[in-house]
């Protein structure tokens, strides 16, 4: 059989299984709208999201401002595809950086054991304890609140979870025979712990990293709120701290960008729950 | 002893934690971007005496052990200094706005338990009807949400359009009320930041305690109580519900810290007068003393409910194995 049939099939049975719950094509669908509608926003936006008097102040929505505008007569609509760029760059960069630290730290852990592995659980205890979002606060208030500070503060509270993840997998995936016999036919270390173990061990990790996306967002958009997020960009939660001032004539103004970040976080998150019926195959029995 | 000795050991290792979060800011205000005085005496033009005072009196002429020393020193006493905004000693601001914020989480907690409880034993015994999957739609959404937006969406409803409800603050202003009057008023504004804040720890609970009823109630001691006729209602409230309910302890305990954390989010919304609120204001003024206070207190509070949780589940579950 020519591979590129066997790989579709793959896909396929995938997919099947993912799809047989629902709410994560559902989820899957409201995602890739919105990274559609956010990535079309970087090209064109009905209006300049900055731009201050492009319609009148306080419109409400309708034909020519979907989300109405501001009290300073900026489009809502434009603002918030900008926000989610933002917010969404947040969440996957995050994310991304967050597993990778995760992977590299927990797979030494799991693998090497001993001095690394004991070194390892204490700092973890100690993330896993310390409330992440009040020391996220103190980080941004002392080293100054931009882009590159929310990601590399949300990544440092997180990567811990992704760690254990990897160690706990690790543990369990290194006495399997399958490493035995790479062993055996005289593989080193290095490709023990990350030809053979680690890509056995990504299932889980997939899955909370990709959950991980959507608590990222939410860190982001309360930091924002807080009044910590990047002021040189348009920011979902400081769109909302800005509306409350002018909620009681244009609710609309509260409405958009919540909803913006609604939508990203339950379609992110529904997309981790068919992930997760994927990858763990206790819950693929079902 | 044993619950005795296992509740010293768990109380031994937190003592370590606490140390960590205190160091935490003394790591903050020497790896900063500026001097540290500028950190502990604000952006106001201080005088000569006072900046040789701090120098002296946090000792920054001298080696960073001997800071380090004395900074433990200070906080361990609970002294934090002065916050620059309110001219007060960071501890007794911390003590006033305190109580406001356990009543916001105490309602949203107690209310919150027997919401979610309710309806996770209703969805557990009618698993896949109409109550459970509308009941899990809305916990999916519970935790998709800005907890922040929720507030701000029941107060665009229920205050500004209803007007139900007040929007802001805890007692009302206009015609300050004494005795059984101040407490329903303040229940009155409690009841819509204590949702906003609660409905998360209701989808939580709720796909817990289905998760758990559902396996308690497959098991074999109660297919035995159903067959010696025991009535169904008691089947599920003490046979099943008492051994479901025990993780929901742990639960509880190890999300006080995210509970704390939307606390700041939710009195913010709401201009709630608790430590949340304070520490918006302390982030806005750029208050590093009693920033730092806030988050040392806060910080030991949730180290401390998590030793507790722990002690408490040892104690009512006889399971427990003290190692």
């Amino acid at each position: 059989m020519p591979s590129s049939t066997r790989v579709s099939s793959t896909a396929r049975e995938n997919w099947r299984v993912f799809a047989r719950n629902r709410f994560s094509v559902v989820g899957a669908a409201l995602l890739v709208g919105l990274l559609m509608a956010t990535l079309a926003g970087t090209v064109f936006t009905p209006f300049d999201p900055d731009k201050i008097g492009v319609g009148p102040g306080l419109a409400a929505p309708g034909s020519a401002h979907l989300l109405g505008t501001d009290e300073l007569g900026r489009d809502v609509f434009s603002r918030v595809l900008h926000g989610l760029r933002v917010s969404l760059f947040v969440g996957f960069a995050t994310a991304a950086l967050a597993s990778v630290v995760g992977i590299v730290v927990g797979s030494i852990a799991g693998f090497a054991g001993r001095v690394a592995d004991d070194a390892l659980m204490r700092v973890t205890e100690v993330f896993l304890v310390v409330p992440r979002f009040f020391l996220a606060i103190l980080l941004m208030a002392f080293f100054g609140a931009n882009l590159i500070n929310l990601v590399l503060t949300i990544a440092l509270l997180s990567w811990p979870e992704i760690a254990r993840l990897v160690r706990a997998e690790f543990l369990s995936l290194r006495a399997r025979q399958f490493v035995d016999a790479a062993r055996v036919a005289g593989a080193g270390p290095a490709e023990l712990a990350f030809g053979e173990i680690l890509p056995n061990a990504l299932g889980p990790v997939i899955v909370a990293g990709t959950l991980l996306v959507g608590q990222a967002m939410l860190l982001e958009a309360g930091l924002s709120y807080l009044g910590l997020g990047d002021p040189g960009q348009v920011s979902l939660g400081l769109m909302l701290n800005q509306a409350q001032s002018i909620m009681r004539s244009a609710w609309w103004a509260t409405a958009g960008p919540g909803l913006g970040i609604f939508i990203a976080v339950i379609g992110i998150n529904l997309v981790g729950d068919g992930l997760n019926d994927l990858f763990n195959p206790r819950a693929r029995e079902r | 002893m044993p619950h005795f000795e296992y509740a010293l050991q768990r109380l031994l290792q937190a003592v370590p934690l606490v140390l960590i979060i205190i160091g935490i800011n003394f790591v903050l205000i020497h790896a900063a971007p500026g001097d540290p005085l500028d950190v502990l005496l604000g952006p106001s033009e201080a005088s000569p005496q006072l900046i040789a005072q701090m120098r002296a009196e946090f000792g920054l002429d001298q080696p960073v052990w001997v800071q380090l020393w004395n900074y433990y020193g200070k906080v361990l006493t609970l002294d934090f200094g002065s916050s620059f905004r309110y001219r007060e000693p960071v501890i007794d601001l911390i003590a006033s706005r305190l109580p406001a914020t356990l009543l916001l989480m105490g309602a949203a907690l107690v209310f919150g338990t027997l919401i979610a409880v309710t309806l996770g034993i209703l969805a557990a015994l009618r698993p896949y009807s109409t109550l459970d999957n509308a009941t899990t739609i809305v916990a999916l959404a519970g935790y998709s949400m800005p907890v922040f937006w929720l507030g701000q969406i029941l107060l665009l409803v229920f205050a500004l359009h209803l007007d139900w409800f007040p929007a802001q603050g805890m007692v009302s202003l206009r015609a300050p009320a004494e005795g059984m009057g101040r407490v329903l008023d303040i229940a009155y504004h409690l009841v819509l930041p204590a949702i906003a804040y609660g409905i998360y720890h209701v989808a939580l609970l709720f796909r817990l305690t289905r998760v758990k009823m559902q396996d308690v109630l497959s098991q074999d001691y109660i297919i035995t109580a159903r067959a010696k006729g025991v009535p169904e209602m008691r089947v599920v409230l003490r046979h099943a519900l008492r051994n479901a309910l025990l993780p929901l302890v742990t639960v509880v305990g190890l999300n006080f810290g995210f509970m704390l954390a939307g606390s700041v989010l939710t009195e913010t919304v709401f201009a709630w007068p608790g430590t949340g609120r304070l520490l918006y204001e302390a982030i806005l003024s750029r208050d590093y003393p009693l920033l730092m206070g806030l988050f040392t207190c806060l910080a030991t509070m949730v180290v401390a409910v998590n030793v507790l949780t722990d002690i408490l589940y040892a104690l009512i579950d006889p399971r427990v194995v003290y190692r």
